[in-house]
Formats: C-alpha cells, sequence, structure tokens
C-alpha cells in the first residue's frame, strides 16, 4: 500500500538519506557497510523520502535511526517490531523498516520477533547478527555459538544457539533472507527484494563485531573459505556453489547434502531448484539451518511466499464494516439500543 | 396488567440482589430487571459480583454469581450496601449471600434446590429453610425450577432446557413485588432469541407464569411501588465504565478528528473496553490485540508517532510490565492514554475484584524522573467524560496520560444522560503543516509546554525521536550534563502547567466545617451519598472527591488550609493520603482505608466520620 512513483521523477539520491549526525559506530564494524547499502536502495524505491520510518530498539544496529535522514524512532529494548507494528497499522503508506540485533530481537524482544513474523505486516526487518552483545560490551547472546567464551561465559557458554531463519519458519513467518556484511552489492539487491516483497521480510545479516566477536563469521564470509562455505541462493536456478559452481545441493531421503556434479553419478538435473515462494517451509527449514562445514551456509532470499498482510486485512475490514454499519457517528452509537426518554 | 389484591407499598429506594450458580442466568436476569427499571423512570446503579472462574463447581460458594441493583425516586449513586430483597436460586448462593442483604430482607428461594447434596456443597450440615438461621426475614418459598417445567409443557421441551429459565421465573416474581410492567420484556427474548422461536415462547410463558404466580398465589403481603426519579430532561441508557470508557474514547477520536489506535492485551478486568473497540471500525478504529502487555503499549507509542489518537488499556499487573515504555512516551513526548482498570494486588491479586492501589504506581512507577498525567474517573458514567479528558489532555499536551478506573466502576452500571458528542469541546492536537521552516522536535508551545507532533508522510519535516535524551528545541541525542537538567526541567513543568487546563476542585458543604472528608476516583458514589447523609443529619462534614490526581487542581491547598481536620478515605492502604502528605506537607491528614477488594459501604463512612467528629 505503500505510495509507489516512478523512481526518475523523484530523482533521490543517496545524499537525500544520509543524516548530519556523527555515525558513531567503531571504525571497521560490519554495521558501516550495512548503512551504505541502507542509503543505496532507498532511493531506488521509488518511495518519497518522507514515507520512510526507521525503527529501532536497543543496541549498537539501534543507532540506526540516527544515520539516517529520514522519520525515525529508536525506541526500547526488543519492543521495536511493536513500535512498527504500530506505526504500519496507523499509516500503511509508510515505508516502515527495522532495524534490530541479535540481542534485540532473539533475546528480551524474542516474543515480538515470533509475532510480528507470524502476523505478517509488511515491514522490513534488518536483523544485524554478530553473536555478541557489542553495546554492553561483551556478553554472550542467543546466538552465540555453543562453547563461546565471553565476558559471561569464562567456560565457553552451556546454551545452544538460536539460529533466527529456523525461528522465522517456525512461526509460520512467511519471507526470510540471509546476507554478510562483506558483500555490498547482495546486500542492496536482497533489502531491494525485501522492500518489495509485501509481508514481514526478515533479513539476517552476518555482520562482524571488530572488538567482542572478531571474525566470528569468518568460515563463511572469509575470502578463501567463503566459496566452499556460502551458497548464494537464486530463485528458480538450480542450489549450485563452490569453485565453478561445481558443487551443489540435493535431497537425500529427509535431508539436504552437499555433491559434487559429475562425481559419483550426480548430474545437473539432480540439483535442487530453490523456489522461495513455495508454501511447504520444510525445504526452507533444511536450507536455513545449513552450516559450515557439512554444508555452506545459505545467502539470498531463502524463503518468500505471498499472502495478505496484517495492515492490508485491517484496512479492508474498516471499508467492510464502514459499508454495512447503521453508525454514522458516535452520536448514533450513544443512542442506540435500549433508551428512554425523560421529559 | 391485574389488579392488586394486596397492598401496595411506596418505597424512595430498594436494594435487590439476584444470586444463583455461575451458570444460572443471574447477570442476565439483572440486566433485564435494570431495563424495566430504566422503563420505570428511576434512577439506578448496579454491581455484577462474579467468581474469576468461568464456571467453578456446581452448588459450591466459589461458584455464586451475583448482581445487585439499587433504584430509587431520588439520585442514585451507589449499588446499595445491603439487599432489601435477595433471590438465592441455590443454598450456595444464600449462605454466600446473607452477610449482604439487610435484616429484614425478602428472601425468594428456589426449593427445588433446596436438597441434601446442594446443603453439603454450600457448607451448610442442615437445611437452611428449616432451622432458625433465617429469622427475622420474611422467606418465600417456591419451587421455582417444577412451576417452570409446568409453564412450558405445553412446548414439549427436555427437562434440561426448560429448567434453563428458572432464573426468568424469579424475574416474573421479582416484577410482580415491584409492580413491574412484564411484557416489556417480551421484546427482549424476540431480539435475543430471534433465530429460535421456541425459546423466545418459552421464555414469555415462564417469566408470564411467574408473575402470575405472585399474584394468583398471594406470596406477599405487600407489594412495593418506586415513583420514577425527577431526571433532568433527556435520553437516558443504562452504562457500565466499561462500555463509557471505550465510548468516551471514541467521541474524543470523532473531536480530535483522528484515528484511534487501541493496543492492548487481554485482561480482567479491562478486556471489555478493547472487545467494544474491536466492534467499531466503522470509526476508523484499530483495536490491536498485542502478544503481550509491553506490545500493547509500544506499538501505541507506534501509533502515536505515525499519528493516531492512541491508546493502551490494563489493569495493576498490566502497568507494571508497561512502566518502562510509559518513560518512553515520556522522553518522546508523545501523546497515549493508558487505562488502567485498577483490581485487587499485589501480583494477580483478586482479578475479578477492586481496589485503588495503582495510584502509587501510576505516579511514579518508572525509571527516572518521569512526570505523566494521572486522572482518575469517578463513576460508570464519568469514565466517558474521563476517558474523553484524558484523550483531550494527552493529544493537546502531546504527553501520556495514565487513567485510573477501577473494577467497581467499570462493570458496574449506572443511569447516563446521553450527551451529543457536538457538545463536547474540540481537541486541537499540535500538528505541523508539511513544509513549516520553522519547525523543530523540541521547540514548544509558550504556555502549555507541548512540542508540535509531526507525522511521517508529511513532505520537509523528516526527524527522529526516540528514548536517548534530547537536545532542547533541536531533539537531536544529547548527553551534556546542563542540557538533562533543562529537559528534566521541562518535562515536569509541563505537566505542572496541566493545572491551567483542568476544572478547579470542588467542595461539597460548608467552607468551614470541622471535618473535610477527601477521596478520589471510583468511591464517589458513595462519599457522595455519606456526606450528604451527613450534612443532611446536621454533621459539620464537607467532601473533596478528586478525578485530576497530577498535576492537582491549583486550588488544592487553599481548600485544604479552611478545615481543622482532613480524612482520607480510600481503598488502599493509604496512597493518596501519603501523596498529600508529600505535596503539602503543612496539613496534618487522617487516614480511612479498607482493602477487602470491595467497595465502601455508605454506612461505613458514616460510622467512621461520625467516629472522628465525636474525637
Amino acid at each position: 500500500m505503500e505510495n509507489i512513483v516512478d523512481v526518475k521523477s523523484l530523482n533521490l539520491t543517496k545524499k537525500d538519506f544520509e543524516s548530519d549526525q556523527m555515525v558513531k559506530w567503531c571504525p571497521g564494524c560490519g554495521d558501516h557497510a550495512i548503512l551504505r547499502a541502507v542509503e543505496n536502495v532507498f532511493p531506488e524505491l521509488g518511495i518519497p523520502k518522507e514515507d520512510f520510518v526507521v525503527v529501532s530498539g536497543i543496541g549498537c544496529s539501534s543507532r540506526f535511526p540516527y544515520y539516517m535522514n529520514t522519520y525515525g524512532i529508536h525506541g526500547i529494548h526488543g519492543r521495536a517490531a511493536a513500535l512498527a507494528t504500530g506505526i504500519k497499522l496507523t499509516n500503511p503508506k509508510l515505508s516502515v523498516w527495522m532495524i534490530s540485533g541479535d540481542g534485540d530481537s532473539m533475546a528480551i524482544g524474542g516474543n515480538h520477533f515470533i509475532h510480528i513474523a507470524r502476523r505478517n505486516p509488511d515491514i522490513n526487518y534488518l536483523m544485524f547478527n554478530n553473536k555478541i552483545y557489542g553495546l554492553t560490551k561483551g556478553q554472550y547472546s542467543p546466538t552465540t555459538p555453543k562453547g563461546a567464551i565471553t565476558k559471561t561465559s569464562p567456560q565457553g557458554t552451556f546454551e545452544p544457539p538460536f539460529n533466527p531463519g529456523e525461528l522465522v519458519i517456525g512461526a509460520n513467518g512467511k519471507f526470510f533472507a540471509r546476507v554478510v556484511d562483506t558483500n555490498l552489492k547482495l546486500m542492496s539487491k536482497i533489502f531491494k527484494e525485501a522492500a518489495e516483497f509485501k509481508g514481514a521480510s526478515i533479513v539476517e545479516i552476518l555482520a562482524n563485531c571488530v572488538i567482542f566477536s572478531n571474525k566470528v563469521h569468518s568460515l563463511i564470509t572469509g575470502k578463501d573459505t567463503k566459496v566452499n562455505n556460502q551458497i548464494i541462493l537464486e530463485a528458480g536456478k538450480p542450489m549450485l556453489f563452490g569453485e565453478d559452481n561445481k558443487k551443489g545441493i540435493i535431497l537425500e531421503g529427509t535431508h539436504l547434502k552437499a555433491v559434487v556434479v559429475g562425481e559419483d553419478g550426480i548430474t545437473l538435473d539432480d540439483i535442487l531448484i530453490h523456489k522461495p515462494e513455495t508454501a511447504a517451509p520444510g525445504i526452507h527449514m533444511m536450507l536455513a539451518s545449513m552450516a559450515p562445514p557439512e554444508l555452506p551456509a545459505a545467502i539470498g532470499v531463502i524463503r518468500a511466499v505471498k499472502t495478505p498482510t496484517l495492515e492490508e486485512q485491517v484496512w479492508n475490514a474498516i471499508d467492510e464494516v464502514k459499508e454495512v454499519s447503521s453508525f454514522n457517528s458516535v452520536d448514533n452509537l450513544l443512542n442506540s439500543g435500549n433508551t428512554w426518554e425523560v421529559e | 396488567m391485574t389488579t392488586k389484591k394486596n397492598k401496595v407499598v411506596e418505597l424512595e429506594h430498594a436494594v435487590i440482589r439476584f444470586a444463583g450458580d455461575s451458570g444460572d442466568g443471574m447477570q442476565l436476569t439483572g440486566g433485564l430487571f435494570s431495563d424495566s427499571t430504566a422503563f420505570a423512570g428511576n434512577d439506578f446503579a448496579t454491581f455484577p459480583d462474579y467468581p474469576s472462574e468461568i464456571r467453578a463447581p456446581q452448588g459450591t460458594i466459589s461458584g455464586v454469581s451475583g448482581f445487585q441493583i439499587h433504584f430509587g425516586r431520588t439520585d442514585i449513586h451507589t449499588s446499595g450496601d445491603l439487599a432489601n430483597v435477595l433471590v438465592a436460586m441455590n443454598p450456595a448462593s444464600l449462605k454466600a449471600n446473607m452477610r449482604w442483604i439487610t435484616k429484614d430482607a425478602i428472601i425468594i428461594v428456589d426449593t427445588d434446590s433446596f436438597i441434601e447434596k446442594n446443603f453439603a456443597k454450600a457448607g451448610y450440615v442442615e437445611n437452611p429453610l428449616l432451622d432458625e438461621s433465617l429469622v427475622g426475614h420474611v422467606v418465600v418459598k417456591a419451587p421455582l425450577t417444577t412451576l417452570t417445567r409446568e409453564a412450558v409443557k405445553e412446548l414439549n421441551l427436555d427437562n434440561k432446557t426448560a429448567q434453563k429459565s428458572k432464573n426468568m421465573f424469579a424475574l416474573g416474581l421479582v416484577f410482580y413485588m415491584f409492580n413491574r410492567d412484564y411484557k416489556k420484556t417480551f421484546s427482549f427474548f424476540e431480539s435475543k432469541f430471534k433465530k429460535n422461536p421456541i425459546i423466545v415462547k418459552s421464555n414469555k410463558l415462564v417469566l408470564e407464569a411467574g408473575y402470575n404466580f405472585g399474584d394468583t398465589l398471594e406470596v406477599f403481603a405487600n407489594t412495593y411501588k418506586v415513583e420514577p426519579a425527577p431526571l433532568k430532561k433527556g435520553t437516558y441508557r443504562n452504562i457500565t465504565g466499561n462500555l463509557a470508557t471505550a465510548w468516551g474514547l471514541l467521541a474524543a477520536g470523532e473531536r480530535a478528528d483522528r484515528n484511534i489506535f487501541l493496543g492492548s492485551y487481554p485482561i480482567t478486568p479491562a478486556s471489555e473496553i478493547l472487545q467494544e473497540l474491536s466492534k467499531h471500525k466503522e470509526f476508523t478504529a484499530i483495536a490491536f490485540q498485542a502478544e503481550d502487555e509491553i506490545a500493547g503499549i509500544v506499538s501505541t507509542i507506534g501509533a502515536s508517532f505515525a499519528g493516531a489518537m492512541a491508546v493502551t488499556t490494563t489493569s495493576g499487573p498490566g502497568l507494571s510490565l508497561k512502566s518502562e515504555a510509559i518513560g518512553l512516551a515520556v522522553i518522546t513526548e508523545l501523546p497515549i492514554v493508558i487505562i488502567d482498570v485498577q483490581r485487587g494486588g499485589p501480583s494477580t491479586g483478586l482479578p475479578t475484584k477492586s481496589e485503588q492501589s495503582d495510584l502509587l504506581q501510576a505516579l511514579f512507577g518508572r525509571n527516572g524522573d518521569a512526570p505523566v498525567i494521572v486522572i482518575a474517573a469517578t463513576s460508570s458514567s464519568d469514565c466517558f467524560y474521563a476517558a474523553f479528558e484524558a484523550s483531550k489532555l494527552a493529544l493537546e499536551h502531546m504527553t501520556p496520560v495514565i487513567l485510573l478506573t477501577d473494577g467497581t466502576i467499570a462493570n458496574g452500571s449506572e443511569v447516563f444522560k446521553i450527551p451529543k458528542v457536538g457538545d463536547l469541546p474540540k481537541i486541537n492536537p499540535p500538528i505541523v503543516e508539511a513544509n513549516d521552516a520553522t519547525y523543530k522536535p523540541y521547540a514548544r508551545d509558550k504556555q502549555s509546554l507541548a512540542r508540535r507532533w509531526a507525522l511521517p508522510g508529511t513532505e520537509g519535516l523528516r526527524h527522529r525521536i526516540g528514548g536517548l535524551e534530547k537536545e532542547d528545541i533541536s531533539g537531536n541525542v544529547s548527553m551534556d550534563p546542563m542540557n538533562h537538567q533543562v529537559m528534566t526541567n521541562l518535562r515536569f513543568e509541563k505537566i505542572k502547567r496541566v493545572a491551567n487546563y483542568i476544572p478547579e476542585q470542588e467542595v461539597i458543604g460548608a467552607d468551614d466545617s470541622d471535618i473535610l472528608v477527601v477521596s478520589w476516583g471510583g468511591t464517589y458514589g458513595v462519599l457522595y451519598t455519606a456526606i450528604n447523609q451527613l450534612i443532611e443529619e446536621g454533621k459539620s462534614v464537607s467532601l473533596a472527591h478528586f478525578k485530576h490526581i497530577m498535576p492537582l487542581p491549583k486550588n488544592t491547598k487553599e481548600i485544604f488550609a479552611r478545615y481543622k481536620k482532613i480524612v482520607v478515605c480510600e481503598i488502599n492502604m493509604g496512597q493518596f493520603v501519603n501523596y498529600l502528605r508529600m505535596e503539602f506537607p503543612e496539613f496534618t491528614y487522617e487516614q480511612y482505608n479498607k482493602v477487602q477488594g470491595l467497595p465502601f459501604m455508605v454506612s461505613e463512612i458514616v460510622d467512621k466520620v461520625n467516629e472522628f467528629l465525636n474525637d
């Protein structure tokens, strides 16, 4: 329901969205690249600049609204999803962008996270996953790998982590994508796809915290290791990765398996074709779960299933009730039912 | 109507209590008697008294559901201390209600349910109809269940269906007793059971049979009549506090020309407000049932940022959960209304019982210095005006407002003179026009200190707000020590100045009485009735009943200075009195507190004030 117009007629550039406030993230922090990607995408969407609202919770990532020249609101810890839902329901024409981190979304805001996924308001949800609490200086988060040594886990954590994609899909979410902060071009492309998807588009960004969890994603994002440890999924295309795309993903029994095309009788026809639009969650769930070293981490849009958005249904109901209601004004309502006159 | 054989006694006012098992339909019976009372032209107030369990074990004390109505030819402000008539559908409802009836009350019992197995469930050793326990009462013993079955014999219903309308037999009997026109209730059956003509028929037959039973058998020595009350000219209806609250919000939305957003999580006794607004999408009201109390208020703050008249409803435990978010609304200076229908606490406490024990939480229950406006509705019908005023103050002063109601006035009902929405004041939120070059997010109105409201989607007003301290005027993030002082002062001063926009405090009674009784919120009806009774008896007593708590009316101090003794009465351990001690330490305060999950009785206030007078 956003007010989409011709991109060229708006004549917006990155500059239109840059704020005059000093960006205070650490030098080398992955968040800088994410900010650049968002600034790249906003002028491309055909949305007037006053229609963007950037909403956040608490954490390093959540300072984001102050760094964008849009309408913005920096909320309280974990609750940005509720803020964003209230904004979108009130004014569906706004393009609402929600910025959160792994602490904000997976711990204190875990409840709101699963509910925004299931309700499906048309909100673009960027979840910066650096697998650590940055702003509070280095405690483990719900996505910290089990056994990791942090300030609050001197013997290593005892807790298995959440996988955000599994949570989204498990919560009946309709859109999930994963990107890495080292690939600006792909980030921009996926953010645009998230924006164009009508529904709660949740994007996990594997972001690097140079101070407290440096290189936590290095197996997936490292220059030399990424080729075998990430697979960039594209709708309608076979799931190929590795050097010269020689490797692929097949379904074997109830599991996904990495194979080499041309070996053991495997041909290109055996490789799964990516279908993000499939409503059944099975394959999407398995793709979201894939992790090195056994399988490459899935990057790109993993799931994008069209269903009516929350605000669309609410506003349709408002229109329908207005058609049939016998109340034209609150006066009508006050005088309805059992009333009596005193002369 | 048939001609009465027995004497008709005229009464000033009367209290009837309908009591039965929670499945016996006592709330409906009471509701229908209320409608009939309205037709009879009496003033009245009602109160339902029901268990927190949906269907507690049948026949037990904990399963008793009651409905009390107080009606009269004079102004009625309470649902009555003790009932003059008790309808007890089973032994448990008799046992549970003996303490709530007058010594000479008339008791109508269904003898069919006074059988051995029910005595044990109710905790009776013997049949209470046969021992001495009801001495002094007129007991009308009738086999209501059998008579109900008889009345619908021609319809060939199964026993279970037939017996179901035994509450209508009791209602018919009470209608006879009070000389009511039972046929007026037929239209209710016709609309309620439209799809089931047999049920319409059976209810009509049973109601009529109950009425005729009273008439033919002359079960009552007298019948009673309460003449119409001299109400002002106008259109009236019966209204509960929760319904009045919901409608007050709708009226405010219309006068503010804003869409309404209600973000709430269901909680007793506030859920009806959420349910009611869910029904009224025609007024562009969005009722969003959030996943928890926190999401309820935070979605409300989002809606307010986006330009809605935004409201959240809750009860005590929910207000605790909303504390941090109220702070966000304080620092972002966004208009939201938080409605707390108070119940007994702490923790889950007494969900279906009432208390005034969230006052200090409303005033101070947040981190940081975080002042908000607090007002308290005084009665069921006042909930309409209180909700309207809370919305007006929030929108015009750009601040959260906490409206305190309570279980007693929320569930209780009274006669409501229907206002014209056009006669209510216009609400003018300070919305900024597009491309206003002078706009600064934290620049303020010189008088009220309210900042202006720039709505996302408006050209030329892009800005950021949030929970970090704001720089004065610009609204940029600021950690500057002197700026924090300035902003904290401004937030306090803004709320303080609201005193210029609320009415002065009124006093009932003389300017120089020996005692000034002080009360606040939902206890108004009882205090008003009690103090007027004392004044009529010639006692030197006045009443100051507060609706505006933060800020207090400007003349509060001046009023207190006029009286020798101040007695603060409230349904908590002394929260308002301690707030007054803090605000005006120069006065000495006596206090009277009750925390039984029940409202004050008029007699309790009268007795207590007499004690203080004799001190």
